[in-house]
């Protein structure tokens, strides 16, 4: 087990220096949640006034939305590093090392969750500080950043495996272009369900980035409905893990293939 | 055939006669249904460098995949070091060193952070790690270049990167698949002083794959030939050249004649054997080339055949290529220029 945390922390530094060292990523990682809170928050901000909405101030409904929506924005490109790890030699130079196999695996899970918390506390803080109000308190913020992470994890393992099974980079592109915006706006990301016509409603239910969004909103709310955050939460744990189980699945179907 | 081996027995106290790879029989077949191994068999004993010797496409890479443990063969049996790699394949890690046809550095890093976290994972620690990293560094002449990210680097000194992280955790077996791929003349006798220093030196087992004839004379003490996923002949690279009798004749012909008409003409050349006639080249053996060639091109001549150019030389290993497979190596090397050089251009 202490060889597993090790290898883990090892290549986990390794793939975060890599990103300390691409100031364009960084750079891009931080202003695109600042462009859709202001953008989203400017341009939607009267529908609030709408009967039925429900939250007196969109920037507070607005902040759980662009926390979600960047965890999966982000995550969805985990993919392609593990296709030009492969593409360049790295990926085989760790399989013929000592290296403990899940320790390949965890690394992008736990990358993918510490990027996801940074970018997460960031949005929260420019929303404060742009007037937004946190009813549910830390407790309410913990469980959106936990939701956050866990759509992180879904929507990587996800785009691991997308990239290991296709091995082009052109599908990656392909499935995260068409499946962003419905993802993100078949949901409550930027509007309440109450609006949404009843169909919307119903594939909203189905929809992993809903549950994240719902679960986080209710625990950030002044009366959290716990017994629904916990079934949202628990259904996205669930998913988490079946999808990075499929991802090793894949994985050692890579090792098969050389 | 019975092969004595000439090079020396390896130093190391005990291990003489041992063998450091004996593959066996090996079969690897893709999904595709390309059949990459068809009963590949050899043995290196330790100490020593071995080639195998091929053309793209021979199986050799494969067979450096099954023995490093990255691939499993789909029959056959393969031991490194006295482990069988598909029983013991996380022991098998610890005792070897590979370096890839493709660089497997990371560009982001630095040279030293690469070989730092190759050592972390094989177990080095503190001190002893670092003393290790910074020797083999300076060793291949990148001590300047470590704290620099591997992006900047060359492609030689990529390659020598790669040798570095190989060699961190004292492997008993070193693979070396294609070391000299894709270098310039200048940087492939670098790295050639290089290989054969280190096997001089920590006197590990070297097992190294290459389709340069020169590079398996140069370094290798044991060589076997790979064609079509077997093993076709192997024995020290004079044990190979002594087998072939005499010189090599080699003629271009002026057209494009019936083999058969051309092979009956010199059939009443004496002293001259093993004639083949591909398109317009003849080639053929014989104990004195110089003196055979006026007969083969009088011989010729009188068959209504103009020969255009002639050539006599010594046995070389693409004249052993040729006997054995029946084919010319360069023919059979089909791929038009050196494929991936380290992978460092977008």
């Amino acid at each position: 087990m202490t060889t597993i945390a090790a290898h883990t922390s090892w290549m986990t530094g390794r793939q975060l220096r890599a990103i300390a060292r691409q100031p364009a990523y960084l750079v891009i990682m931080l202003i695109q949640p600042v462009i859709w809170l202001f953008l989203f928050g400017s341009l939607f901000r009267k529908v609030v006034e709408l009967p039925g909405f429900g939250s007196p101030s969109y920037l507070d409904y607005l902040v759980p939305g662009v926390v979600i929506m960047s965890a999966l924005s982000a995550s969805m490109w985990s993919g392609m590093t593990v296709l030009e790890e492969i593409d360049r030699g790295i990926m085989d130079r760790f399989l013929v090392l000592p290296l403990h196999r899940s320790a390949i695996i965890n690394a992008s899970a736990v990358m993918q969750a510490l990027v996801c918390t940074v970018q997460s506390i960031i949005i929260v803080l420019l929303g404060w500080a742009g007037g937004a109000h946190y009813a549910g308190g830390i407790t309410g913020l913990l469980v959106l950043i936990v939701t956050a992470v866990l759509v992180a994890i879904v929507f990587s393992a996800f785009s691991n495996t997308v990239g290991i099974l296709a091995r082009q980079r052109e599908t990656i592109i392909g499935i995260n272009s068409f499946l962003l915006l419905p993802l993100t706006f078949l949901s409550t990301a930027f509007m309440a369900e109450a609006l949404m016509p009843h169909w919307m409603r119903i594939v909203a239910n189905c929809n992993p980035v809903n549950w994240a969004l719902e679960a986080g909103r209710s625990a950030m709310s002044a009366n959290p409905d716990w017994a629904r955050v916990g079934l949202q939460g628990g259904g996205l744990a669930l998913l988490a893990i079946a999808v990075t189980a499929l991802s090793v699945l894949m994985f050692r179907a890579y090792q098969k293939s050389v | 055939m019975t092969i004595q081996a000439t090079a020396p027995v390896p130093a190391a106290a005990g291990t003489g006669g041992t063998l450091a790879i004996e593959a066996h029989d090996l079969v690897k077949t893709y999904p595709k249904g390309v059949r990459a191994l068809d009963g590949l068999s050899f043995a290196v004993p330790a100490g020593t460098v071995f080639a195998l010797l091929g053309p793209n496409g021979a199986g050799k890479s494969t067979t450096v995949k099954i023995l490093t443990t990255l691939a499993q063969a789909g029959s056959g049996t393969a031991k490194v070091a006295g482990l069988d790699v598909r029983a013991k394949p996380a022991r098998v890690r610890h005792l070897i060193g590979v370096v890839a046809q493709l660089s497997g550095a990371d560009p982001v890093a630095t040279g030293r952070e690469n070989v730092m976290l190759s050592g972390r994972i094989q177990g080095l620690r503190g001190r002893e790690l670092a003393r290790r990293a910074d020797d083999l560094l300076g060793r291949f002449g990148l001590a300047d270049a470590a704290g620099r990210r591997v992006r900047t680097y060359s492609g030689g000194m990529r390659r020598r990167l790669d040798v570095v992280m190989g060699m961190v955790n004292r492997p008993q077996v070193l693979f070396l698949d294609e070391p000299t791929a894709g270098l310039d003349p200048e940087s492939r006798s670098a790295m050639w002083a290089e290989i054969g220093r280190l096997a001089a030196a920590e006197g590990l087992t070297i097992l190294l794959t290459t389709h340069y004839l020169e590079e398996a004379d140069h370094l290798a003490s044991r060589l076997a030939i790979v064609d079509r996923g077997r093993v076709v002949v192997a024995g020290t690279p004079d044990e190979l050249k002594g087998e072939l009798h005499g010189d090599a004749v080699h003629l271009e012909l002026a057209s494009d004649t019936a083999g058969d008409h051309v092979l009956a003409a010199l059939a009443r050349v004496p002293g001259v054997r093993e004639a083949r006639v591909e398109g317009t080249s003849l080639s053929a053996r014989a104990d004195e080339g110089a003196t055979a060639l006026p007969g083969v091109i009088a011989a010729l001549k009188g068959a209504g055949v103009t020969v255009r150019a002639a050539t006599v030389a010594r046995p070389s290993l693409d004249d052993v290529y040729l006997r054995y497979s029946g084919r010319r190596f360069t023919d059979a090397d089909q791929s038009p220029a050196a494929p991936a050089t380290s992978g460092g251009s977008k």
